[in-house]
């Protein structure tokens, strides 16, 4: 039964060809989730005659219910690539969907034109549309979903590369410039990252910088503190530089004890005392000794 | 029975801790650690955990107390060349180890202890 639906979709679809493709293209365009921004109605036009031509291929072959099998792989490949690229340009989930979902009123017309003396095949073809339809409406969403993860994942990963660079500022003297928000899990990053550079470059004096961190609270003093003291433990001294005036004054209300870590207001501060303490000094070149 | 074997180097005694450390080897090496330093008048004792891959809870409170007893005896504890992971274990485990001082590598461990050897007046320690 299901191949003779298939076949019988087929032959309307390919009887009606032209007019349900132009009335599905109107129907998208005139519709309320139409992004002319983003699309145009030519594009719109050709997607819509591609998958259209995917779905009556899949359709000849037998098959009408199945999208997962291999007569569906055309259309699905098709799905996916509008959906992937939907998701990326900012379309909506329900903006995607539309895509597939605006099909029904022409191919149901069609349909009710094609069938009108016999309402039992009307009733099982219109079933077996929609059937087919939501299924390929959900799948759009589905693949939209999933890129928009990937996108996601993506990204939290290259945030986590790009925001724990350790870099040696002089002999024996590391800095770490930390940016954006500190969570337990980044936390563990920096300081992975940091003890294993100290054990790699050998400097007894690592400078925190957290001049790019928007908020702290006692969660991220205490992620710092930790640091310190692992740092500490193996030898190495921290300064903490580059805390805001508000931070300051944050730190202080929260009632977070940093007595025990050096503290500078600036990178610049810091590093001068981290070359004080390494001993090295830095002079003008045409200076007369004067510090 | 195993022993953890103290080196001793000019004033300082020097040990290398090369095996993992069971409850039993750590008061075996305090026992033997404090009487070196009475017997040899140690100025500084330098130990060196770098081959350690695991330090427990306990293991890091008798290096705090080693050092404790050692500051007694007047003599520095530096403890050298602790692995990150080991860093970060005993953090997360609340052993701060405050009374211990601690340096990179041998090296600057042992120029660590002799600037402290040199600075101690009669009023030594912290």
């Amino acid at each position: 039964m299901d191949a003779a639906q298939g076949n019988k979709l087929n032959q309307i679809l390919r009887q009606n060809d032209g007019r349900v493709l132009t009335e599905w293209v109107q129907h998208q365009v005139s519709a309320d989730t139409f992004r002319g921004d983003l699309v145009s109605e030519n594009e719109l036009r050709e997607l819509s005659r591609q998958l259209l031509a995917a779905i009556r291929d899949a359709l000849a072959r037998g098959n009408a219910s199945d999208i997962d099998a291999a007569e569906w792989t055309d259309a699905r490949e098709l799905l996916k690539t509008v959906s992937a690229t939907r998701a990326k340009q900012g379309f909506s989930p329900s903006q995607t969907a539309t895509f597939v979902f605006s099909l029904k009123k022409p191919l149901f017309s069609a349909l009710r034109a094609e069938l009108a003396r016999d309402p039992e095949a009307l009733a099982d073809a219109l079933w077996t549309t929609t059937v087919l339809l939501d299924k390929l409406g959900l799948y759009t969403t589905e693949v939209y979903q999933q890129s928009r993860d990937e996108l996601i994942t993506r990204q939290q990963g290259e945030l986590l590369e790009l925001s724990t660079p350790v870099v040696r500022l002089w002999e024996g003297v590391l800095a770490l410039p930390l940016i954006g928000t500190l969570d337990s899990e980044r936390t563990q990053v920096v300081m992975e990252n940091l003890l294993t550079k100290i054990i790699e470059t050998g400097a007894p004096i690592a400078i925190i910088d957290i001049t790019g961190v928007p908020t702290v609270d006692t969660l991220v003093a205490q992620h710092l503190l930790k640091t310190v003291a692992a740092a500490r433990l193996m030898g190495a001294d921290c300064i903490i530089s580059g805390i805001r005036p508000q931070i300051a004054q944050t730190i202080v209300h929260l009632g977070v004890d940093l007595r025990g870590v050096t503290t500078k207001a600036t990178l610049a501060d810091a590093f001068a005392v981290a070359l004080d303490r390494t001993g090295a000094k830095v002079s003008r070149a045409d200076a007369d000794g004067s510090s | 029975m195993d022993r953890i074997p103290i080196l001793k180097v000019g004033e300082f005694l020097l040990v290398s801790v090369q095996v993992d450390m069971h409850d039993r080897l750590a008061l075996t090496l305090q026992d033997d650690l404090t009487a070196r330093i009475v017997a040899d008048g140690a100025r500084g004792v330098l130990i060196d955990i770098s081959s350690l891959d695991v330090v427990d809870s306990f293991i890091g409170r008798m290096l705090g107390n080693i050092a404790a007893m050692s500051r007694v005896l007047d003599a520095q504890t530096v403890v050298v060349g602790m692995r990150p992971a080991v860093a970060i274990t005993l953090v997360e485990l609340g052993v701060a180890l405050p009374g211990i001082q601690t340096a990179l590598n041998v090296d600057s461990g042992m120029a660590l202890l002799r600037k402290r050897a040199n600075a101690t007046a009669p009023s030594a320690g912290s």
